[in-house]
């Protein structure tokens, strides 16, 4: 039995500690937003946040997670109450087939994170790991911005409290 | 008193005129600039230098990351402080616009810049000396021929007094052998081509060569080196490859970075691959020639049965993962075993899915990590780079993707994984101290932020 820390949510699995944590999610725990791509690490469909680092889940042996703060696509908001990452995408309408957009915006996430206001040549290298079959890259890199802008005006108050 | 007074008197005398010597030996002149841009150089001597500059891979040190090509700036860490590559595109302020081709001769055969001063071996002259006038010739037309780029060079980093200049003199003094090099006569024009090559513009040596406290290449010649934080394996007969390296195989993994019973080619090669690109066949296949004779004459009974017994052995030991893993984790035993378990189960989640024989793959399948040298080398600093960094293609460029687990795993798990993928797939002995270094190299590898 491994405890793993969800979103803040310590979650008792019972699986061979060899599983990736991907079918976890899926399968044991049906938290659905992190996606089956290539299960090879080269497509990103996968992208998680394992202490505030981008990974691939479906690479990831749950052996390794107990103790470690892991947030998917579930974590960032909801339907009713979108978090910033999510809006800027919907507004954006960065999504078409929508497959990888789950990991796109965990990868956008962590990228935010690191760096509140990144250049776009940041923020393409920084997705370049994470592939769209569809072609609304331009869509997504609109989306990355709205959301690193949405998420420093959020911040700014506070800024300036602290002046 | 008297004979003292002298003797001092004939050893001072003798000191200083021993240090004017030195000084007169190593003063070199400025040669007066000249206006090359308004030369016309043939095409045909273009294309030469052009392939010339592939197979001595000058754009590799000479271009910073994500810079302009041939502007320099890229950081070359020594054991004596980081040394920056220069400029030598031909800009007239911050290049080598003013170079005379005398002036650019001298810097490829001597080492010494245009207005006298002397420049450091990490500008591989040592090899350069070895070129012809007319190969010289060929790659100065090349590169008066790029387009100039307005980049100041960046100031030198070295451990003072090193930055003094005169010490590259007097380096040069006690390694440079000057020369162009000279065919060997009961040797094939094909082998001599390749050494030419190799041990001269292609300057292998400056990596796969073990270097002195001088930082000097030492007699063993390709015995492996480093290169910028990397294993640079031995090519001669102390090559770690379980494999013995053939003509054939040298050729492929130059030409398209893949060898089959070797693996890709990643870290510095990836660059070096990438530049050789541009170079013909036939010069790629002298190349390789010359390196296969370089563990010395082979057996060809016996080079069979090494070849045979390491793939078998990498076949015996290849993880498949259908009906059921090879892998059974252990939940008891000594902390040893549950530590290799640890790596053992890491290696089942994380490296199984393309790290296995049997099934098929979207992708160009990973050869048997029993046959990886980097598995295999004495010392795992390629393997936990390989591991921390992960393998991407150079941009634009297309090739094998392997993700880094930097973020994923901590130095621990990555410590138990590459001593778990040690002791499966390797025959060799165990790695000690493999925590430490993966911290350490952890430290050297580029954060997500700026991976490829």
């Amino acid at each position: 039995m491994i405890v793993l820390n969800i979103n803040g949510n310590p979650e008792q699995v019972d699986a061979d500690p060899r599983t990736p944590l991907l079918y976890v999610l899926r399968n044991d725990l049906k938290l659905n937003a992190a996606k089956f791509g290539c299960g090879l690490g080269q497509c990103g469909a996968c992208t998680v946040l394992v202490d505030h680092e981008p990974v691939f889940s479906c690479l990831l042996p749950i052996s390794v997670l107990e103790g470690r703060y892991i947030r998917t696509v579930e974590g960032l908001g909801s339907a009713d109450k979108p978090g910033p990452v999510q809006r800027a995408f919907i507004e954006e309408q960065a999504a078409q087939c929508g497959y990888c957009i789950a990991g796109m915006m965990m990868r956008a996430q962590g990228l935010l994170e690191h760096n509140a206001a990144p250049t776009d040549a940041q923020i393409r290298d920084y997705m370049a790991p994470n592939l769209c079959r569809c072609g609304t890259q331009m869509r997504i890199l609109r989306a990355v911005r709205r959301a690193a802008k949405a998420m420093t005006a959020s911040l700014e108050p506070v800024h300036e409290a602290s002046k | 008193m008297v004979i003292i007074w002298r003797l001092l008197a004939a050893v001072v005398v003798v000191i200083l005129a021993g240090f004017g010597a030195f000084y007169a030996w190593a003063w070199n002149g400025e040669i007066a600039a000249a206006n090359p841009s308004g030369t016309s150089f043939d095409p045909g001597i273009i294309a030469k230098g052009a392939k010339l500059a592939a197979i001595g891979d000058c754009a590799v040190c000479h271009t910073r990351a994500g810079g302009k090509p041939f502007a320099g700036g890229f950081p070359l860490e020594t054991p004596f402080g980081t040394l920056y590559s220069t400029n030598i595109t031909p800009d007239s302020q911050t290049g080598i616009g003013l170079w005379s081709e005398a002036a650019f001769r001298r810097a490829m055969r001597s080492g010494v810049a245009r207005k006298g001063d002397h420049l450091y071996p990490a500008f591989p002259y040592d090899h350069f000396t070895k070129a012809t006038d007319s190969d010289i010739s060929a790659l100065y037309a090349f590169l008066m021929t790029r387009d100039p780029v307005q980049q100041e060079n960046r100031p030198l980093a070295l451990t003072p007094p090193l930055n003094w200049r005169l010490f590259a003199a007097g380096w040069k003094l006690l390694f440079l052998t000057r020369g162009v090099y000279q065919p060997d006569p009961k040797e094939s024009p094909e082998w001599n081509r390749g050494a030419y090559l190799v041990t001269g513009l292609g300057h292998c040596g400056a990596c796969h060569t073990p270097r002195d406290a001088f930082g000097a290449e030492t007699d063993d010649h390709f015995g492996g080196g480093t290169g910028e934080g990397w294993l640079a394996p031995a090519l001669n007969a102390n090559s770690p490859a379980p494999v013995p390296w053939n003509t054939e195989q040298i050729y492929a993994y130059l030409r398209n970075g893949f060898a089959d019973q070797h693996g890709f080619a990643t870290g510095p090669m990836q660059p070096v691959v990438h530049s050789l690109r541009n170079v013909q066949d036939s010069d790629l296949h002298a190349i390789a020639t010359y390196i296969a004779t370089l563990s010395g004459p082979q057996n060809p009974a016996e080079v069979e049965r090494r070849t045979k017994a390491a793939v078998e052995f990498a076949r015996s030991r290849d993880i498949t993962v259908s009906p059921k893993p090879a892998v059974e984790p252990a939940t008891t035993g000594s902390a040893a075993t549950r530590q290799a378990s640890g790596g053992a189960t890491i290696f089942a989640g994380a490296c199984a899915s393309c790290h296995h024989s049997g099934g098929t793959l979207p992708i160009s399948r990973p050869i048997s990590l029993g046959l990886s040298t980097p598995v295999n080398e004495p010392d795992p600093t390629n393997l936990i780079r390989i591991v921390l960094g992960g393998i991407h293609p150079l941009p634009g460029d297309r090739g094998p993707i392997m993700p880094g687990f930097a973020g994923a795993l901590t130095d621990q798990q990555i410590a138990s994984l590459v001593s778990y993928v040690r002791s499966q797939f390797s025959g060799q002995p165990e790695w000690l101290n493999v925590d430490e270094l993966v911290s350490k190299l952890r430290q050297s590898t580029p954060p997500p932020m700026e991976a490829p």
